[in-house]
């Protein structure tokens, strides 16, 4: 009989653990004062990275939220060591106007990694029409929506949420699910809170959030659409970030050989007279993945310029073209020996 | 008794809590339908270790990917032609279905026209494909996805009673993977039926290869983690009338597949052929070739050797060498004589000067370039490459030629092309059984 009550007892506390801290609604967690305005509340700190990944031209409002009295530690080229009970959330959203931000924006879906005994566990919630809560959501969804650009013209996507699976594709290292943005070298940047504008590293570091800051300086990111870096710093900055999370050693793309970290000084891993191996006609009828000198003989920019779902990449997160970044890849490209 | 009957009563209350949670154990199989597409991948992202899910007989139209992350999965339909999963008008995901747990198990069903691969595994620790069908149904077109079959860096990887049609690269591909078995299968209309690439340990044993471009490739290539192929049994297959001009998209590896190749390999380790039927393919029945594209990766090793070749039935082979793809046999074969007069067909008169080596416009069964290390090829050092047991051609002219292409390119004067069988004749121990590995 105690056997029984034994069973009953860890068959509840294992439903418990596993369920504990993934509610159904957003607004449960608390994270916000003002939900709608992505205001946060005392404790939730918000931040931005270098060089965020490319989602069809949508924005996106980071923030973390750890338990009270832990730190997070940090890591130049890898993502720091954040404590159990860290939440990472990301709001997507389009603006009404691009032009004029002040006309506010449409919420799609906040995206949260949460740091469980475990491991880390994605979780996505989907925003209600009336834009006062978002609801938890495990299968993902396809929005059709539109906004206007920067030039006033109206765009129109078939934004797609991804499935927990899709949050995994790009989020696993090693077949373990990790954060992606907020590495040392991503994070090297100035962020206006509303105690003013300060330099994230430092304000994390006298918030008692962030420790094992190296006592060297810290180098400043190149920053993709910054012409003050070079082309090949640009270039490298911006294929780090859309497309190294899967494109490395234990990433999903990590059969291709083809790593594109920054890190990576190898030619062929990087892609310089490298055969496509599995690409089909992703390969476009191209010899190589960079053909120095002829970014038109180049799978890698053939890839980033198409929309067709066979085709191009990334394969998830995007079903638009990033045009102002084609020209950086093709420059950096051309102007290789 | 009350008391264990309240006990009873609550653990099957909980039972009943759990099998909502799970939403499977006794859940329907999931049928066709404008809701289909939520139902599968819902019952994929929520189902535990040990379920089934079950779908039922029809066409289920798709728009975007399926992906599967959980272990020990079982997804069934009623019947290769019967459940089909149509991705005809698909708008996102790169593949069909997208497994990245271990000890998944694929049955009784089709994957039909997706926009990219149709099935990808990826990092599987087990993964069993059963009577599962993937089909490009418009025919061989480049705008087809590449893989069929696609389990790349995954170990015990089971393929039985499967069909891969149309893939613009390999019906069936695995890929950087160890311990392999593709059984009993069918390949067509793809540009490679059977490939396996850069894995260790793999039978491929009483498939069908017909009417792809090369039927059976065993291939190694460079610059990826996993390189260095060994220990490939190729038993009991049929490889026929693969007669499929190459349609794969320019730039991709199996875009050099010769047209009408039986089985290549191609800088691999310790192959085994034996006991093929290898009939009507019309560049050679058996090429065993170097990596000849330039290579900077120095772990890399582009040459084949301990490929022991026995058994086999020849017939009819390398009839009309596909000129551009083999063009380094095409050339050779052209200095020594003609491959292309072929009882009339397609008679090139200009370089159909007197055949030597190559008699009756027939080029052997059996070919290897005979790219060697230059030391060996110097004479400083020996290894065993090509080794042919008996082998049965109904063929009147040579079965085997090594083209001695390192000669040909260094000392071109001297070459000539050695046909002498019993120059190769030997014995090698036969490639042991694979064993899944029991968790």
């Amino acid at each position: 009989m105690k056997i029984f009550f034994k069973i009953l007892i860890i068959f509840f506390l294992s439903i418990g653990s596993s369920r504990a801290e993934t509610f159904p609604l957003l607004s449960e967690y608390n994270f916000f004062q003002d939900i709608k305005g992505q205001i946060p509340n005392e404790g939730v700190v918000p931040y931005h990275i270098a060089n965020p990944l490319f989602s069809d031209y949508t924005y996106k409002f980071r923030f973390v939220s750890m338990p009270d009295n832990s730190v997070a530690s940090y890591n130049h080229e890898e993502v720091f060591d954040f404590p159990i009970g860290t939440t990472i959330i990301k709001t997507f959203a389009y603006p009404v106007d691009d032009r004029n931000l002040k006309k506010g924006f449409e919420l799609l879906e906040t995206r949260l990694l949460i740091h469980k005994e475990e491991g880390w566990v994605p979780v996505s919630y989907i925003w209600n029409d009336n834009q006062t809560d978002a609801e938890i959501r495990f299968i993902g969804k396809t929005i059709e929506t539109s906004w206007i650009d920067k030039n006033g013209i109206t765009q129109s996507v078939r934004y797609r949420v991804p499935n927990i699976n899709q949050c995994k594709s790009c989020h696993q290292l090693n077949k373990v699910i990790k954060p992606i943005g907020p590495k040392g070298r991503n994070m090297n940047l100035d962020f206006l809170y509303k105690e003013g504008q300060k330099n994230q590293l430092e304000y994390w570091e006298s918030n008692q959030i962030l420790t094992n800051l190296p006592k060297r300086k810290i180098s400043k990111p190149a920053i993709w659409d910054n012409e003050s870096f070079s082309v090949s710093e640009r270039a490298r900055a911006y294929l780090d970030s859309n497309c190294a999370h899967c494109h490395r050693k234990g990433g999903s793309a990590g059969n291709s050989g083809f790593y594109l970290s920054l890190e990576q000084n190898n030619g062929v891993a990087l892609g310089i007279r490298k055969r496509p191996v599995a690409a089909g006609r992703g390969s476009g009828g191209m010899a190589y993945v960079i053909d120095p000198g002829n970014p038109e003989d180049s799978i890698l920019l053939y890839r980033m310029a198409s929309t067709d779902p066979g085709v191009m990449m990334p394969e998830l997160s995007r079903s638009l073209n990033h045009k102002e970044a084609l020209p950086l890849i093709y420059d950096w490209i051309k102007e290789m020996e | 008794m009350i008391m264990r009957n309240f006990f009873l009563k609550i653990i099957f209350l909980n039972f009943l809590i759990f099998i909502n949670l799970t939403g499977s154990l006794f859940s329907n199989t999931i049928q066709p339908g404008p809701l289909s597409y939520e139902e599968i991948q819902k019952a994929l992202i929520l189902s535990k270790p040990g379920d089934i899910i079950k779908l039922g007989e029809g066409v289920f139209e798709f728009e975007d990917g399926l992906s599967l992350d959980i272990n020990n999965v079982t997804i069934s339909g009623e019947g290769i032609n019967k459940t089909i999963l149509s991705f005809k008008n698909q708008k996102s995901g790169a593949e069909g279905l997208m497994i990245t747990s271990n000890g998944v198990i694929l049955k009784d069903f089709a994957v039909e026209d997706t926009i990219g691969d149709a099935i990808v595994v990826k990092g599987a620790n087990g993964i069993s494909f059963i009577r599962v069908r993937t089909e490009w149904t418009g025919g061989p077109k480049e705008s087809n996805g590449a893989y069929g079959f696609y389990p790349v860096q995954s170990t015990d990887v089971l393929i039985d009673g499967c069909i891969a049609i149309g893939a613009s690269d390999a019906g069936i591909y695995v890929g950087q993977s160890e311990r392999i078995k593709v059984l009993n299968s069918i390949a067509r209309y793809n540009v490679a039926g059977i490939e396996i690439e850069n894995s260790f340990f793999a039978e491929v044993i009483g498939n069908i290869s017909e009417h792809n471009t090369g039927g059976i490739l065993v291939f190694d290539l460079p610059d990826l983690p996993q390189q260095g192929g060994h220990h490939i049994l190729v038993e009991n297959n049929i490889v026929r009338n693969n007669d499929t001009e190459n349609f794969a998209p320019e730039g991709n590896i199996v875009g050099n597949t010769p047209n009408g190749t039986g089985i290549m390999v191609m800088a691999n380790q310790f192959v085994e052929i034996k006991n093929n039927e290898i009939k009507n393919n019309a560049t050679a029945g058996i090429l065993i070739a170097s990596y000849q594209d330039e290579a900077e990766d120095k772990n890399y090793n582009p040459i084949a050797s301990n490929i022991f070749i026995h058994g086999n039935s020849l017939i009819n082979n390398g009839f009309n060498v596909d000129k551009v793809r083999a063009s380094p046999i095409s050339e050779v074969i052209n200095i020594h004589g003609n491959s292309l007069i072929n009882n009339g067909f397609n008679v090139d008169k200009v370089r159909a000067s007197p055949i030597s080596e190559v008699i009756n416009g027939k080029v052997p069964d059996i070919i290897w370039d005979g790219v060697v290390p230059l030391t060996e090829w110097i004479g400083i050092r020996s290894s065993k490459r090509i080794i042919l047991g008996d082998n049965y051609s109904n063929s009147d002219t040579p079965v085997f030629a090594n083209l001695k292409l390192m000669t040909k390119f260094l000392i071109s004067y001297l070459h000539k092309v050695d046909t002498n069988y019993e120059n190769y004749r030997g014995e090698l121990k036969s490639i042991q059984p694979v064993v899944f590995k029991k968790d």
